[in-house]
Order: C-alpha cells, then sequence, then structure tokens
C-alpha cells in the first residue's frame, strides 16, 4: 500500500537531488535542469496532499506551478543563451563582475 | 496724530534708504531734515493737545494694532503722552533737527550715497528713539531700546573703513547687549510679577504697596531695569563704549550724547518712577554707582587730550548726575538736568565739531589753541556751552545740577552731595581747560593738517543756525524750572508730576539752605573756572609740573584707571580664550564635528564589511537563500 508519507519521501528525495544539482553541476543548463526537479518535487508533495486530503486545491496548484515553471524554463535558457554568447561558457562562475 | 511722531522720521529712513543712491545731497539732506522737522512740529501740536488738558487727564494715548494677545494678556503697539514723554519728544525731535541741519554742512565732504546713508540712519535713530519715549508699555519701549542700539552701532562705525571705528561701533553694541539683557530679564519679571507690561497698569498695581523693607521682586526688577539702564546710558560698569563712540562722526555725537541713546536709561527710570520709588535698595545703588560714575568719569575728563574725548567724559559724568538725581528720588530733577544738559551738551559738540572742521580734522588739543580770533561765532556759542555746564549761575546747567544737589542734600545723602560738589568743580576745570586750550593763548601748531591760518573758516550757516540756536537755549532752558526760592515756581517739576508722582518734598522751611546751597555750587563752579584759567591760560608751565609732580596719578587718568584693559584682562581675553581653546577647538571640533563625523565613518566603515557578502556568484546567493529556508523551517519545527 502507498501511503502519502512515500510520495513526501519520494518528494524529498527529489528535492534534494535537485538542490544538490544547483550547487554541484558547473553548467547553467544542467541547474536550470536541477530546478526543475525542485519545482517537480514540490508538485509531487502537492498532488499528495490533495489526493490524501481529497481536495482538488493541491492539483489546481500543480498547473500555476507548471505554467510558472514554463515560462521560467522560456526565459532562463534565453538568458542561458545570451550569456554563451557574451562570454563562450556556460560555468556560473565566469558571470560574477556584478559585484561589490 | 501720536503715530506720526515716530512714523515721519522712519518715512525719512525708508526714503533714503531705498532712493538713497539716486537722490543728490541737497535733496536727501532736504528729506531727513523735512521728515524730523515735521516730526518735531507734530510734537508741538500735540504736546499743546496736552497742555490744554487739565493736569490730571493729561494723558494721550493711541494704539497702533493689538501685538501680541494670549489669554487675558494682551500687548498692544501702543504710544502714550504724558507729561514726561512730551518732554522727551520735544528735546529728540527738536534738537535732532538742529543736528540733521548742522550734518548737511558738517558731511558735506561725503559721497553722494554715504551722504544719504548717514542721513537715513540719523532718521532712523530719531524714530526708534521716539518709539522708546512713547511706547506705552515694557515691550513698545524694548522695541526702541534695541532700534536706538543698532542705530548707534551702524552710525559710530560709519567710517568703517576704520579699523578703530568698526571697533567702536563694536564695542558700543555688545557692551549695549550686557545691559539689555538684564533690561529683557527686568521685563519678563515685572511680566511674571503684574501679568501685564502696561507702565499704567503696573504703577497702579504697585500703588498700594510701601517700600519694600528688605530686598524683594521689586528690588529685583528695579535693579534688572538698572543694569539695562547702566548699558545704555554709560554707567559702570558699561560705560566703556560710549568714549569709544567718538569715533563716528561729531554731529552723531551730539545726537548720542544729547538728544537719544544715552538719556533711554535715565528716561526708563523716571518712567518707572513707581515701581523704583517702592525699592529703597536699588535706590540706594542707582544713588552711588551714578555719584561714583560722575566724579570717575570727571577726573577723567580732566586729562584727556582729545577734545571729543573730554565731552564724551564730561557727558558720563553728567549722567552720572542725573542718576545720582533718580537715586535720591529727585526724578524731576533728573529729568530736568537731562532737558538742559540736551541743550548745552549738542551745543558743546557741535562747536567742537565746528572747531574740528575749521582745522581740518584735528582733534588733539595740544595742537589747537588761539582759535578765539578766527573762529568767533564757534568760540562765543562754545563759550556760553561751557558756562552752562558748569553750573555759573543764569543759565540752565545751574538751575538743574542745583536742583540735584539741593535733594541730594535735603534728602540727608550728605556724602553723595559732597561729592556732587566736587564733581561741579571738576566739570568746571576740565570744560574750562577745553576752551582755554583751544580758544585761548598762542597757536601751538601753526600748520595743521590742512594747510595755514588762511584755511581758518568760521562754521558755514547751517552750523551756524544750529550753534546759535542751541546757545539760546542753553541759556534760557533753564528758566523753566526756576526753583521756588528765586521766585519761579518750580513749574518743570510740576509739570511733570502727573508722570512722574509729587516731587516730594518741597517745603518752603529750607529756603535758607537752599540758598545757600546755591551760593556753594555757584562759588565752586566760579572757583573751577579760576583754577582752569590758572593752570591752562596763565602758567601752562605749572600745569605741566602738576602732572609731573604727581605722575602716578596722571598716568592713572590720563588710562581712565585701566578700566579698558582691566575689561580687557578679566572678561575679554578669557571669553576670548575659552571660546577658542575650547569651545571651538573642543566642543565644536571634537565634540559636535566628531560625533557628526564619527556616525559616517561608522556607517562606512560597517558597509565596508558587508558589502563582501555581495559577491556576484548567483550560487552563493542560491546557497544563503537556502540556508535561510532552512533556518526558517528549522525554527518552525523545533521550537
Amino acid at each position: 500500500m502507498v501511503t502519502l508519507n512515500h510520495y513526501l519521501v519520494l518528494s524529498a528525495i527529489l528535492f534534494s537531488i535537485g538542490t544538490a544539482g544547483v550547487f554541484v553541476r558547473r553548467n547553467l543548463i544542467t541547474i536550470l535542469l536541477s530546478i526543475e526537479i525542485m519545482l517537480n518535487a514540490v508538485n509531487l508533495s502537492f498532488v499528495a496532499f490533495g489526493r490524501a486530503l481529497g481536495a482538488a486545491d493541491g492539483q489546481i496548484i500543480v498547473f500555476f506551478v507548471m505554467t510558472v515553471a514554463a515560462a521560467e524554463a522560456a526565459v532562463g535558457l534565453a538568458i542561458v543563451i545570451c550569456l554563451f554568447r557574451l562570454r563562450e561558457s556556460l560555468n556560473p562562475e565566469s558571470f560574477v563582475s556584478l559585484r561589490w | 496724530m501720536l503715530l506720526l511722531v515716530p512714523v515721519l522720521p522712519l518715512v525719512g529712513f525708508l526714503l533714503n534708504a531705498s532712493l538713497g543712491r539716486r537722490l543728490t545731497k541737497q535733496v536727501s539732506g532736504s528729506v531727513a531734515c523735512g521728515a524730523i522737522l515735521l516730526s518735531f512740529l507734530v510734537s508741538i501740536a500735540a504736546v499743546w493737545q496736552l497742555v490744554s488738558l487739565r493736569p490730571e487727564e493729561r494723558s494721550i494715548v493711541q494704539q497702533g494694532f493689538t501685538w501680541i494677545t494670549s489669554g487675558d494678556f494682551s500687548v498692544g503697539l501702543t504710544f502714550r503722552l504724558d507729561p514726561l514723554s512730551a518732554v522727551m519728544i520735544l528735546v529728540v525731535t527738536g534738537i535732532g533737527s538742529l543736528i540733521h541741519i548742522y550734518s548737511t554742512s558738517y558731511m558735506h565732504d561725503e559721497r553722494d550715497r554715504e551722504f544719504a546713508t548717514y542721513f537715513a540712519y540719523l532718521n532712523l535713530f530719531a524714530a526708534f528713539m521716539l518709539v522708546l519715549v512713547l511706547g506705552a508699555n515694557f515691550l513698545v519701549m524694548f522695541v526702541g531700546w534695541e532700534g536706538v542700539g543698532l542705530c548707534s552701532y551702524l552710525l559710530i562705525g560709519f567710517w568703517f573703513e576704520k579699523p578703530s571705528a568698526a571697533d567702536a561701533g563694536k564695542k558700543a553694541f555688545i557692551v549695549n547687549r550686557i545691559g539689555d539683557f538684564g533690561f529683557l530679564l527686568g521685563i519678563l519679571l515685572v511680566f511674571v510679577r503684574f501679568g501685564t507690561l502696561d507702565f499704567q497698569e503696573v504703577a497702579h498695581a504697585v500703588a498700594g504697596i510701601g517700600p519694600e523693607a528688605a530686598f524683594g521682586t521689586l528690588s529685583l526688577i528695579t535693579l534688572l531695569l538698572f543694569i539695562g539702564a547702566t548699558g545704555k546710558s554709560a554707567q559702570i560698569p558699561l560705560y566703556v563704549w560710549l568714549p569709544d563712540a567718538m569715533e563716528g562722526p561729531t554731529p552723531v555725537s551730539a545726537l548720542i550724547h544729547a538728544a537719544t541713546m544715552v538719556t533711554a536709561g535715565v528716561y526708563m527710570i523716571g518712567r518707572n518712577a513707581a515701581l523704583f520709588s517702592r525699592a529703597p535698595e536699588t535706590l540706594t545703588i542707582v544713588a552711588i554707582i551714578g555719584t561714583a560714575t560722575a566724579l570717575m568719569a570727571g577726573t577723567i575728563g580732566l586729562v584727556q587730550n582729545d577734545i571729543k574725548r573730554v565731552l564724551a567724559y564730561s557727558t558720563v559724568s553728567q549722567l552720572g548726575y542725573m542718576f545720582l538725581a533718580m537715586g535720591v528720588g529727585a526724578y524731576a530733577g533728573g529729568i530736568f538736568h537731562l532737558y538742559t544738559h540736551a541743550f548745552f551738551k549738542a551745543l558743546l559738540f557741535l562747536a567742537s565739531g565746528a572747531v574740528i572742521h575749521a582745522v581740518g580734522g584735528e582733534q588733539d588739543l595740544r595742537r589747537m589753541g588761539g582759535l578765539k580770533r578766527e573762529l568767533p561765532l564757534t568760540y562765543w556759542t562754545f563759550l556760553v556751552g561751557a558756562v552752562a555746564i558748569a553750573g555759573v549761575p543764569g543759565l540752565s546747567g545751574f538751575f538743574s545740577k542745583d536742583a540735584i544737589l539741593y535733594r541730594a542734600y535735603a534728602g540727608g545723602h550728605t556724602v553723595l552731595w559732597s561729592i556732587g560738589l566736587l564733581t561741579s568743580l571738576l566739570t568746571a576745570v576740565y570744560m574750562f581747560r577745553l576752551v582755554f586750550l583751544v580758544f585761548h593763548g598762542e597757536r601751538r601748531e601753526p600748520a595743521v593738517a590742512g594747510g595755514g591760518p588762511h584755511d581758518l573758516h568760521d562754521a558755514p550757516p547751517a552750523m551756524a543756525l544750529a550753534l546759535v540756536a542751541l546757545a539760546a537755549g542753553s541759556i534760557v532752558a533753564g528758566y523753566a524750572g526756576l526753583p521756588a526760592v528765586l521766585g519761579g515756581g518750580d513749574r518743570f517739576a510740576h509739570f511733570l508730576e502727573p508722570s512722574l508722582g509729587a516731587a516730594g518734598a518741597e517745603d518752603a522751611g529750607h529756603a535758607g539752605v537752599e540758598l545757600t546751597l546755591m551760593a556753594v555750587s555757584a562759588g565752586v563752579a566760579i572757583a573751577g573756572i579760576g583754577v582752569a584759567a590758572y593752570y591752562f591760560m596763565r602758567h601752562r608751565a605749572a600745569a605741566d609740573a602738576l602732572a609731573a609732580r604727581f605722575s602716578g596719578l596722571y598716568r592713572l587718568l590720563s588710562h581712565k584707571y585701566f578700566v579698558d584693559e582691566v575689561y580687557d584682562a578679566t572678561i575679554v581675553q578669557p571669553v576670548r580664550i575659552t571660546s577658542q581653546e575650547g569651545l571651538w577647538k573642543i566642543v565644536d571640533v571634537r565634540i559636535i564635528d566628531g560625533s557628526v563625523n564619527g556616525v559616517g565613518q561608522l556607517v562606512a566603515g560597517f558597509s565596508e564589511t558587508l558589502r563582501r557578502v555581495q559577491t556576484g556568484s548567483v550560487r552563493a546567493y542560491a546557497a544563503s537563500l537556502l540556508l535561510g529556508a532552512v533556518a526558517i523551517l528549522g525554527y518552525y519545527l523545533w521550537r
């Protein structure tokens, strides 16, 4: 029997993988992908809660998150392309000129 | 109508101050003289109206507007004409007019612009003085009081390119400010004690109270007011500005010494006679200070070598007389002396101005002499002034000085009386020393700056007019207050009674005493003239020998008792050093600037460290975001 806890544990694992990806990988596109994993981990917990509580709220909010995520991915990728054209690099450490 | 009296000179001031630079000397001079003359005519009309009232109703009030209202306390810009202010406005506008007319000639060498400025200040001076004497309450009086202080600063420092003149102006202003502070405190205390500032209401409020047995509120009020008077009227300890005020043009000295400014303190005490009468402690102080000032200034005047400085010390000395009169309760006598003094002191100053004008700006007595032949008119008018101030019977100074001395004697103040008599001897000596050194004998310096004797010229018409008018005044003015024993009936004092209260013991039983005292003081005056004639006309060598024999005393006197030096050492230098070393270099630079700069440096230093957080690395930001989220989450989970 798959309970709510199973879903939440899976969600937590996915979220941790995404977080680790953001910090460990040195490629902007990979980082964007990791962020997507984090978002979907959250989505998973939303629908799990929605199902467990028998309410539609969880599913509705997931649609919102997916919409925002799509928009974010579009903008993010566009920025990444611009950055690549500028520096011929996808390493986030190459883009630190905006600092003290 | 009353409002017009101060407003006319004010209009003259505004005209000359705003358009003066475009006007010729004739026009700006006429505007100023016209303004003050019109004011004089209006004053005469107003006084005429006042005199036609019955004596106990003699008071004309005119309110300009309500100035301050707060609860049931209200102060208006109110003018009140009563016998005391009537005397004052006639003196201020009458003698003021003559000085204005004289100035048109005396200041003729100034450029157009300065000429207009000078007359603007002169008008303003008269306007403020009229506000001072007409004000019906302390606040309006204070406006005039401060105003004349300002004008004295402007006029004494009129030739401000000369550092000594600029310094003298500043000195006058600062010393006056010290007195004004006392005066202001006195006014505040009057308000606290009586809840009103109107002179009449204050007089009514104290009407039922007897004299204070010990030093109380009334004594404190009057003492503070008297501090103000010592500043304006040049008494110990604040007299030091007046001799230095000689740096201004000579007609200004005449205006300050005779018609305006220095009479303010005497007038103020007369105005508050009801208060002062109930504070015997203060009156004693006033009398002692007055007498001490009279004697001190008289002795200094004896050895000064600058013609105007001698006259300045003579003014200080005569003002001392007036305060002596106030202190012994002879208010009418003090005001009477103020009034006669205005004539002969204005005359003496204007005549000395004519001398200075004639010899091309020279003021040193030792370089004059023998001017009698070249300047007959100046000589004779000066002589009239000198005789009047010395107290020779028949001229105005005799009557007023005698009124004061008699009242001092009759009041039992024998010591004050004898010092007063000694001072009157000194007065005769130093005045005639001036006469003999300037006009008699031989020219000691034939080539005074400006050329040979052919350059000498007697007073031009405008000056001559003022001199003759004042000389006539110096002779006859005293007859207004001819004492009862001489068959005069003391009309001046009776006229002032509604303002000053009953003149007091005028019992005829002492007629013999009064006549004896008169004879004594007349004898003293003539003896003084004799002494001056002996030392300064016949035996100049004897005078020098005397100075050499008492060289210590001579040095003390010619250095004015070293009062300026003492003030410099005890007040000016400590203030300067505390200001410079303490207030400036420590309080201002270290504490005030330091705290402001310190706040800035603290913020800058902190920011210097904190800005390192902004690394530009996206992952560092993400990490701090994560840590923050974990921290908040952790807090809610485990709190």
